[in-house]
């Protein structure tokens, strides 16, 4: 089984170590944190608002009014959660955009992984490195 | 107490390897077996444990997406779906018996890049589940304090941070004797369940509970079914970490699937008592954006003592759960380093706690961050989708370990019936669930994959090339076929 000798990797520095944590830290804050902070992610929801809301102009009937205000709402305090609804209306386009995105991530994925994963095998199973 | 001494074990044993490691070559000091004490209740206990704090929060986020009735038809949903999940899970972990759980299973199945997300999708998963406690912590102890008359007495914000930073401290010491406070206080949640649900008297309808008047029917169409399915997942998110005990269970084929599916079952049933109780007594509206919504019940019900016990059940269950989490985070995160997958600054042990102390360290302004600045359905998604993706990569993977090592051709210790039949299930019912994230959170979405991308990017043109090819593969198998 003659072949190249054990892929032998570089020593990191400590600084690059740093670097590779803080990047990681950056990288969490730019993609999860920024989106969040400036209201662009999540809460895809519309509220409607109702003058002078009553518990009946807000569609609750006697029995949940009764749990609202055993909860320590009024009308004007629940109006708010009440006329809060999801807006589920979307385009195609975008639909398949994202899908195109979870699938190509997948596929990307194996593929690059399945390419280290031969020279994993050939390394561990004929001492050698196809890489 | 004999429940969690084998995950402290397990966890030290990880850490030997881990110091090894740091001083090349390591593979040669990680063949370290493991004691085989654990039976299908252990099994059952560390599913359950991890995962009953989704009952006290979090699920209700359903009833907003989608009404009370699809909450209930998501809770169910999501359970065929981890069924599937469990069933899988079974077969790979009691054959890949390795330290490392998921993440070790794709090294061998898969590859390094893989391997690399599933070990993302473990720390991001635990992580912001982590978050998601801590806001439940501080919201909790704000509502108490406005129930005993102290309005704007206290600042939520700061229970949060203290969650997250004395329980990585006590990690940071060593979590011995606070997993063994965790199973405790895990049935003491589960007992504030069953009680609740007795004190309701679920045998006369109408007298507390009132579901005819409060159900409030499907707001938005079939449609909120399938967007509903977005949170029923946090139902039983987790499970799967039944498995992670494989190599300390005395029979795996056994106890493993045995202890994963009484779980499941446990679970089912407490996630429609949970929806039962709080669909019968709260508003569909109220219900849907609630952070503590059993707590709420109790409250409902007008008598002080419960309403003090689920403060104390949901209390432990959101502490218990984040304990937890900042253990596992910790350790995939130390694997990872220990691999050279991340820098192995992070495979560093410490002198006298055994701990892997940096990795703890490292992750506590990311929680603290999100804790006091992020809503909760957002930190509730976010780990979502890590576990989304990680049991998307779980369906394909058993395909893979199925090709590569067919029934025979190495010892399983167990092999679930049907194949392919629940990993395409499983894939059909992840497809649908990445459709109900879009739903309302599509943004969110598509931030997580930037992310996943972003790192992966990274990992394939720097980082992979600090890591040794021949040490991915550890397991006393043959070839794969086809390599």
């Amino acid at each position: 089984m003659a072949g190249r000798p054990p892929y032998e990797p570089p020593i990191q520095s400590v600084l690059g170590q740093i670097v590779d944590a803080v990047l990681m830290l950056v990288l969490v804050f730019i993609t999860l944190y920024l989106p969040l902070l400036f209201k662009l992610a999540g809460g895809g929801t519309s509220t409607t608002e109702l003058p002078n809301p009553t518990w009946d102009s807000l569609g609750q009937n006697a029995t949940m009014a009764g749990q609202w205000e055993k909860l320590g709402f009024t009308p004007e305090k629940a109006a708010g959660i009440i006329g809060t609804r999801f807006d589920y209306s979307f385009n195609w386009g975008l639909v398949a955009l994202t899908a195109a995105i979870i699938v190509g991530y997948f596929i990307v994925m194996f593929r690059y992984s399945d390419r280290q994963y031969r020279e994993v095998i050939a390394e561990h199973f004929d001492g050698s490195s196809k890489g | 107490m004999t429940t969690v001494q084998p995950i402290a074990e397990r966890a030290s044993v990880q850490l030997a390897a881990g110091a090894e490691a740091a001083a090349p070559p390591p593979s040669a000091g990680r063949k370290v077996a493991l004691l085989r004490v654990l039976g299908p209740g252990h099994v059952w206990a560390l599913g359950v444990g991890i995962v009953l704090v989704g009952e006290f929060m979090g699920w209700n986020f359903a009833v907003g997406k989608g009404g009370a009735v699809a909450a209930l038809a998501a809770c169910w949903l999501a359970g065929i779906l981890y069924t599937c999940v469990a069933m899988i899970d079974s077969e790979i972990t009691s054959t890949v018996a390795a330290a490392g759980g998921q993440y070790a299973q794709a090294k061998h199945i898969i590859g390094p890049l893989a391997a690399f997300n599933v070990g993302l999708y473990l720390v991001m998963a635990y992580t912001m589940l982590e978050v998601s406690n801590a806001i439940v912590a501080g919201d909790l102890i704000e509502a108490f304090a406005q129930s005993l008359g102290l309005e704007g007495a206290i600042d939520k914000r700061a229970f949060m941070v203290l969650t997250v930073v004395a329980l990585a401290f006590l990690n940071y010491r060593g979590v011995l004797a606070t997993l063994t406070l965790n199973l405790v206080i895990t049935a003491a949640a589960f007992a504030a369940i069953v009680v609740l649900f007795v004190a309701t008297q679920p045998w006369a309808p109408g007298t507390v509970l009132k579901h005819e008047a409060l159900l409030g029917g499907l707001p938005y169409g079939a449609l909120g079914i399938l967007a509903a399915m977005h949170f029923g997942l946090w139902f039983y998110l987790g499970i799967e970490g039944t498995t992670q005990a494989a190599e300390e269970v005395r029979s795996p084929a056994r106890a493993l699937p045995l202890g994963t599916m009484t779980g499941m079952m446990t679970l089912l049933i407490a996630a429609t008592l949970t929806w039962y109780v709080c669909s019968g007594l709260m508003p569909w509206e109220y219900l849907g954006q609630a952070v503590t919504p059993l707590y709420d019940a109790a409250r409902l019900t007008g008598s002080r003592w419960l309403e003090l016990f689920l403060f104390l059940g949901t209390l432990f269950a959101t502490v218990a759960s984040a304990n937890g989490c900042i253990n596992d985070a910790s350790r995939a995160w130390f694997a990872m380093g220990r691999d050279r997958y991340m820098p192995v600054w992070f495979g560093a042990v410490h002198p006298t706690y055994r701990t892997p102390y940096r990795a703890v360290v490292f992750f506590v302004p990311i929680a603290i961050l999100f804790a006091v600045s992020t809503p909760l359905d957002q930190t509730i998604t976010f780990s979502i989708l890590s576990g989304l993706l990680g049991y998307t990569l779980m369906a394909l993977s058993i395909v893979l370990f199925r090709r590569k090592w067919p029934l025979g051709s190495i010892q399983r210790g167990y092999v679930h019936p049907l194949h392919p039949l629940p990993a395409a299930l499983l894939l059909v019912l992840c497809v649908v669930t990445y459709l109900a994230v879009f739903l309302g959170y599509g943004t969110q979405l598509l931030a997580m994959m930037a992310f996943y991308i972003a790192a992966s990017a990274w990992f394939v043109l720097h980082r992979y090339k600090y890591v040794r090819r021949g040490e991915q593969f550890t397991m006393p198998w043959p070839k794969p076929r086809g390599y």
